[in-house]
């Protein structure tokens, strides 16, 4: 009998598989395709204190195994995520929710964390400091060792529940930032975000998206996010949350090998609305064909001594 | 909404660049003209989007133009062929609002959504007529199957190599209950200045999902914020806001 269970902080998850912020809405547009109870957890769409329209269109651009997106934070504000789109998704979904939070400044994560550490409903703060499409704020906090442990210090002074930091690719070396975090009090850390790229249409001969740049995730990543995963669980004692390029159950399986304790999963749910129950059910018989039976034993595995 | 299977039955070529495409498979989620399909297509990460021209008995019609690699790679494919398609995309036209004589219109590959539409129209015993717009005669479709739905249709071409010399809205009849338009933002936001009716206009965005996860298609209307995907792709004349 295979166990797909693995725990974050002391949050049970019936299984490691948890779709990505900003690839899944607030969960009830999914509920057309199949029961989302299914899932580990969900990260919910990225909220600022504020609402926010984001970039302007085009947002997309497709690049060979993956996309370009500049949504830019689109978001209704942290007060109408509270009182319209969380309600709307526990009718569907009864577990702990992992909150994922942006902001501009040190005093706006502090609010939003706040905020959303009294909802009962979530289980986790996942703050991002690594948002590439978005100015004087998101990934400016995460590309500086000083100013992520700011972020997180001041979010952990001011919170109960366990906070994670979303860290950023786009730097030279991820494990400073990741010990940088887990100095400042962070009880985990969830990886990556997505890569700064930009593609130009040919026909027009300006850049496709609008923004210019855009963040790059699906497959194309997988190879770079497993690596930084890697790097990462050497580097720090707190668990991670890996993601960048997931798609299926051997990919959950591979970035476990690294060092993640649980696994989100983002682009793959933009092109398969059924991806994160695939890999559920996958996940056992991948399992048993690699001799595992207990999900929980392998985190890490992949690494000497 | 819904993700299944479809079988291609044809794929032929119907004007220069422009491709029509029947599937059999399960089109019970499509409910409303002016809905959309969502097809995975191998060696492409993102689906493409693609306006539902007609589903009736398991058959569903597609009317599409190869603008690049993925539509050019659907135009190669033959009978028998299977796509992975998610359906019942997107809200449609309100037929419900059209009065007796409604007005469609459709430019270039914005024409397709107009079949269906038409035909339901005419179930209900409107007086519809259809103006369509094309660059030239060699790009000119969906002519001859509007008319033999009994619609009464009107083309122009930007050339004049057939029907009026122009645009949609230098041949738009004077009097009509309602309008539904489909085509470029060039024509829609002619068609918006043009109008006098009340209407519904069709609008087109570079999409990730389709199904109103990602966030990439949105834009601003005067009831905030909608995704082109999943609270569109159809909008009342009424909400919309054109930029600049």
């Amino acid at each position: 009998m295979t166990d797909l269970s693995v725990s974050l902080s002391g949050i049970k998850l019936d299984n490691p598989v948890i779709p990505a912020s900003g690839t899944f809405g607030f969960g009830y547009e999914f509920s057309d395709y199949y029961d989302i109870n299914v899932l580990g957890s969900i990260s919910f769409k990225g909220t600022t204190r504020d609402a926010r329209f984001g970039n302007p269109t085009p947002r997309i651009a497709e690049i060979p195994s993956g996309l370009i997106n500049s949504v830019g934070l689109q978001n209704p504000g942290v007060e109408a995520v509270i009182s319209n789109e969380l309600p709307r998704l526990a009718k569907c979904f009864n577990k702990p929710l992992i909150a994922n939070i942006s902001g501009f400044s040190v005093e706006d994560y502090v609010y939003c964390a706040q905020r959303l550490d009294g909802v009962k409903q979530v289980g986790i703060l996942e703050i991002n400091i690594s948002c590439p499409n978005v100015h004087g704020g998101g990934m400016s906090f995460g590309t500086s060792p000083e100013a992520a442990a700011r972020v997180t210090r001041a979010v952990k002074a001011a919170v109960k529940k366990p906070v994670y930091i979303k860290l950023t690719p786009n730097v030279t070396d991820i494990t400073e930032i990741a010990r940088a975090v887990e100095d400042a009090g962070a009880d985990g850390i969830s990886m990556i975000n997505t890569l700064l790229g930009m593609r130009i249409n040919l026909k027009t001969k300006k850049p496709t998206v609008a923004n210019t740049k855009g963040g790059m995730s699906g497959p194309c990543i997988f190879p770079l996010a497993l690596r930084m995963v890697y790097e990462v669980y050497e580097a720090v004692k707190i668990p991670i949350i890996g993601m960048g390029g997931v798609s299926s159950a051997e990919d959950v399986i591979e970035m476990m090998l690294a060092g993640a304790g649980a696994v989100q999963v983002g682009a793959a749910n933009l092109v398969n609305p059924c991806a994160c129950f695939d890999i559920i059910r996958d996940l056992p018989q991948a399992m048993s064909k690699y001799g595992i039976e207990n999900l929980k034993d392998i985190i890490g595995g992949a690494h000497n001594g | 909404m819904k993700q299944s299977v479809f079988k291609i039955l044809e794929n032929e070529k119907i004007a220069a660049d422009v491709f029509k495409m029947t599937l059999s498979g399960d089109i019970s989620e499509i409910t409303a003209p002016g809905q959309f399909v969502n097809i995975k297509l191998n060696g492409f990460y993102l689906r493409r989007p693609i306006s539902v021209c007609d589903a009736q008995d398991g058959v569903l019609t597609l009317i599409y133009k190869t603008v690049g690699g993925g539509t050019e790679k659907m135009s190669a494919l033959g009978a028998g062929a299977e796509l992975d398609l998610l359906t019942g995309l997107g809200n449609g036209f309100d037929t419900d609002r059209a009065g007796d004589t409604p007005l469609l219109i459709g430019g270039g590959v914005g024409a397709p959504p107009m079949y269906l539409l038409c035909k339901r129209l005419v179930k209900q015993g409107k007086s519809v007529t259809a103006v369509l717009g094309f660059n030239s005669k060699k790009d000119v479709f969906l002519v001859d199957e509007l008319r033999a739905l009994g619609a009464r249709v009107l083309v122009a071409t930007a050339d004049g190599s057939l029907g009026e010399r122009g645009f949609v809205t230098d041949i738009l009849p004077r009097d009509y209950s309602y309008f539904y338009a489909c085509g470029p933002e060039p024509m829609l936001k002619a068609v918006y200045g043009k109008t006098k009716a009340e209407g519904e206009l069709s609008f087109e965005e570079r999409m990730g999902c389709g199904f109103g996860a990602c966030m990439g298609c949105t834009c601003r209307t005067r009831y905030g914020n909608k995704r082109i995907c999943r609270d569109g792709p159809v909008l009342k004349k009424s909400e919309v806001i054109f930029d600049d």
